[in-house]
């Protein structure tokens, strides 16, 4: 049962991703790229990641897809959708067709190794996924934390510098 | 049971299919949508192992990934519409002011 609803979801997935290369207007990839984010934000449901997949529909679906949906607005670009929207395509379609096969070539042979930790489904059902990753993020990735908030602040000052028509 | 294999063959189309908007589309904007995609199908293959590894650092690693991406929104789309001020167009074929 949950195989198929699997493979609905990845389906759904893709071909929204689909949409989203292959669609005139940008309003219309907007859209598709939203379903896209809210399928994966179910596969981070299904892995047991409930706060990621939160975080998924309210930074990306909600505030990044909001920002650019702002830009297509503002710049009106629905005119040039009737001229030619893509280039390239034959040589463009080699490379990604070379990088599927690359990728799922690897996938298919190699073995997943690593450190395992001690973090199972059933630590997540009774501690609460959002109180592991809080752990996790203000003891052993406090440093990256910190600079993330510069980085964040640098991209404030950057989008406000760039976008002002006299500094 | 659906393994890991599952979750990390659908990342790679996702990134793949991203890839071909990258090269292949015109229109700035629908190229940073594409990035998008590709950071979000990188982002199904991190927790997806950290849930196989059963460990928290890929999550983790999947935040800072959203938090680059929201900077790289905001300074992206800012250079857009600087560039457009000057163009009147953000299609890529006409950006190539530092070309010698």
């Amino acid at each position: 049962m949950e195989i198929l609803f699997f493979y609905l979801v990845a389906f759904v997935t893709l071909v929204s991703g689909l949409l989203v290369i292959r669609c005139q207007s940008p309003v219309n990839s907007a859209l598709a790229l939203v379903n896209t984010f809210f399928c994966l934000a179910v596969f981070y449901v299904m892995l047991h990641a409930p706060f990621m997949a939160a975080i998924q529909i309210m930074v990306y679906a909600g505030a990044i897809m909001v920002l650019i949906l702002f830009v297509i607005m503002l710049l009106n670009l629905g005119t040039e959708s009737r001229q030619r929207y893509t280039r390239g395509v034959v040589w463009s379609s080699i490379a990604s067709l070379l990088m599927l096969i690359v990728a799922t070539v690897t996938i298919k042979t190699g073995q997943v190794t690593g450190a395992e930790g001690e973090i199972t489904a059933h630590t997540v059902k009774s501690v609460g996924h959002t109180e592991l990753i809080g752990r996790t993020m203000f003891t052993e990735f406090l440093l990256p934390f910190e600079i993330a908030s510069i980085l964040l602040l640098v991209a404030i000052v950057g989008a406000v510098v760039l976008a002002k028509k006299e500094v | 049971m659906i393994g890991v294999y599952h979750y990390m063959t659908v990342a790679a189309i996702l990134f793949a299919m991203g890839t071909y908007g990258v090269l292949t589309r015109r229109n700035a904007i629908v190229i940073f949508m594409c990035i998008e995609l590709m950071l979000n199908s990188v982002n199904l293959t991190f927790i997806a192992l950290s849930r196989h590894l059963h460990s928290m650092d890929g999550q983790i690693f999947v935040f800072f990934v959203m938090t680059v991406a929201a900077a790289e929104a905001a300074v992206g789309l800012a250079l857009m519409i600087t560039f457009f001020r000057n163009r009147e167009s953000i299609d890529v074929d006409q950006i190539n002011m530092l070309k010698w």
